[in-house]
């Protein structure tokens, strides 16, 4: 009777360890919430949200953040999405499974997956604007300074291959949901193979590609080490319009104004409502991406 | 079988043309990988290769001792600004070590002990919300977990432990915890979801309680998937940038108190590199500090990799 009751013990101490475990998680998130909506939600208004930052980030709004950030992770899409589907396509629909080329590239995805963001910006600088883009003015521009500077598009690019496993793994989730038969009846019918992958498969990827295109925007809005370097900008009185531009940023204003203002505290409304609009914005896009790959789930389950 | 469907379909131009372009596409991921190992080496090279270089920056003022302290002992000290530059690593490896070190035992055993509730204790319903919510976590943007770290959690641990200097190794290995929970979570929690059902209800059946089967039977079994998580949890606190730049105090002290300030590897690049001279010595110094940071995260990624691809290699009955 004692042992039976030892070991009820340890079963009851398990749980109720584990169980915590959990609630410490989740009550970390909750306070981390609170604090940063308590902070930040009397600040804003429609003022905050439409107009240019002034007095050092003291006064005025966050606009030219907004569309920086939208108009980056806009031309990173453009970059990353394309890129990662056809990367799947390849590893799913094309390579067999256990071909070398077929590991290396899986190989490479997982690396790119892990490498730090830091070592992205760093990339971006020794890759997109001293090489490709001091290249681009040589050539193009007599040597006059365009492309190869701070810019955009480079910070774009840079946060493209960032975000490329994201939309890999998520497409290729989707594209392993997608029965044989489907592949094997539109073949039997006389398709070819890129006609059923564009007519049959890609439609019903499609809502797996979304999920994929949202965590990868919203990860994309969410990192700034990698465009510190790039394209981000302490304080622009235009918004970009060329893709040489360089642009203003939600996280970056955020790092900015917690530690390069000189006083933190008269600082602070500003930043809690920053730091509030980008959480807000990242938050939203990931219960998006929650919620079509739930409804994807249960469709396929039936 | 589907994959070498196009082999008899070769004639249409179009498919030609897909097929190559996809597998084209495919190459960049791997094309990446080289370019960014070249182009941060090639600009890290010069500490190796160039004398002009090499005369401040070089591997033994890395690692070995380059200064002195107040009390005339040999020091590691980094120190680029000044009229005999300082350039050791140590501090910042330390720096990095130490912040890592508390994130680990901040977030592992939070981590795994979630991830046992979700996959042995938790109702499935409940087990639908908890997923999500660590993802949740994930979600939150690092300067965003910077900021926090910086104004609210520094505060409160200050007036906890009475920290001398406000931002140390503890808050931001702290913040670094938060950022990670998620990885070796959701690694730990596939690792044991995957265990197969049959070992369980042998288990019982041989009359062992819960307990006993999750701490005998379930956790041996997910001990490497687990490892793997704690790897690449422990890779993404490494090379993690914006919460140690806001949080730590970016002080290159050498000293193993984690009271202290710490200066991490990512955090000195992220602050450098914006006011460098380029081309000179403390701009490849730079960049060998990232091809380092790339090295170090690029082997514990793989080694986590390695791991998990092997274990569902294993589940599927694939020998490799």
């Amino acid at each position: 009777m004692k042992a039976a009751s030892q070991r009820y013990t340890s079963d009851v101490v398990l749980a109720a360890a584990t169980g915590s475990a959990v609630l410490v998680i989740l009550s970390l998130l909750l306070l981390l919430l609170v604090q940063i909506f308590s902070g930040g939600l009397g600040q804003i208004s429609w003022q905050f949200l439409s107009t240019a930052p002034s007095k050092g980030g003291l006064a005025g709004g966050i606009w030219p953040a907004i569309f920086g950030t939208m108009l980056l992770v806009l031309l990173m899409t453009m970059a990353a999405v394309p890129m990662g589907v056809a990367t799947a396509l390849y590893l799913h629909e094309y390579a067999r499974a256990d071909a070398w080329l077929t590991r290396l590239v899986r190989a490479a995805v997982a690396n790119l997956a892990g490498v730090p963001s830091i070592v992205f910006g760093l990339f971006g600088v020794g890759f997109f604007i001293e090489t490709v883009g001091t290249k681009i003015d040589n050539i193009f521009y007599d040597g006059d300074l365009l492309y190869g500077k701070p810019a955009i598009l480079w910070a774009s690019m840079t946060l493209a291959l960032l975000t490329l496993p994201v939309v890999i793994v998520a497409t290729e989730e989707a594209l392993k949901a997608i029965p044989l038969d489907h592949r094997e009846g539109s073949l039997a019918l006389g398709a070819t193979k890129w006609q059923t992958i564009v007519r049959v498969i890609l439609p019903q990827a499609l809502p797996g590609i979304l999920t994929g295109a949202i965590l990868a925007v919203s990860r994309g809005a969410g990192e700034v080490a990698p465009i510190l370097f790039t394209g981000a900008a302490y304080y622009l009185p235009f918004l970009p319009a060329h893709p040489t531009d360089q642009f203003m940023h939600l996280g970056y204003h955020v790092f900015v104004l917690a530690t390069q203002s000189p006083d933190v505290n008269a600082t602070l409304p500003n930043l809690y409502a920053t730091v509030l609009v980008l959480l807000v914005l990242t938050f939203l896009l990931n219960i998006a991406a929650v919620i079509v790959r739930a409804r994807v789930r249960a469709k396929l389950r039936g | 079988m589907w994959q070498r469907a196009t082999s008899r379909q070769r004639k249409h131009v179009l498919e030609w043309l897909a097929e190559k372009a996809i597998l084209a596409t495919a190459l960049v991921s791997i094309l990446s990988i080289l370019l960014i190992f070249y182009f941060v080496g090639r600009k890290a090279l010069p500490v190796l290769t160039n004398e002009v270089i090499q005369q401040t920056a070089n591997l033994t003022e890395f690692f070995t001792p380059n200064g002195t302290t107040p009390e005339g002992q040999s020091a590691f000290i980094w120190q680029p600004i000044s009229e005999r530059p300082k350039y050791s690593f140590i501090p910042l490896l330390i720096g990095t070590l130490k912040a890592t070190i508390v994130a680990m035992l901040v977030s592992v055993p939070l981590a795994l002990l979630a991830a046992l509730y979700s996959t042995e204790y938790a109702p499935r319903q409940l087990r639908e919300y908890i997923k999500p919510a660590i993802e949740l976590l994930a979600g939150i943007p690092s300067v965003v977990l910077g900021f926090f770290a910086l104004i609210v959690m520094a505060t409160w641990l200050q007036k906890l432990f009475q920290f001398e200097m406000r931002l140390n190794a503890v808050v931001s290995g702290c913040a670094l915890g938060l950022a990670i929970i998620p990885v070796v979570y959701t690694v730990a929690e596939d690792a044991l979801s995957a265990v197969p059902r049959a070992l369980r209800e042998a288990s019982f059946a041989l009359g062992a309680t819960r307990a006993q089967t999750l701490l005998r039977v379930i956790l041996p079994a997910a001990l490497p998937g687990i490892f793997a998580g704690i790897v690449l949890g422990f890779g993404r606190a490494v090379g993690e940038t914006m919460i140690v730049l806001m949080a730590s105090g970016n002080a290159a002290i050498t000293s193993w108190n984690p009271a202290d300030s710490i200066r991490t590897m990512s955090a000195t690049v992220a602050a450098e590199l914006a006011e460098v001279v380029y081309g000179s010595a403390h701009y490849h110094t730079l960049f060998a500090l990232g091809a380092l940071l790339f090295i170090i995260t690029f082997i514990l990624n793989s080694i986590g990799d390695w791991i998990v691809g092997s274990l569902n290699a294993r589940l599927r009955g694939v020998r490799r």
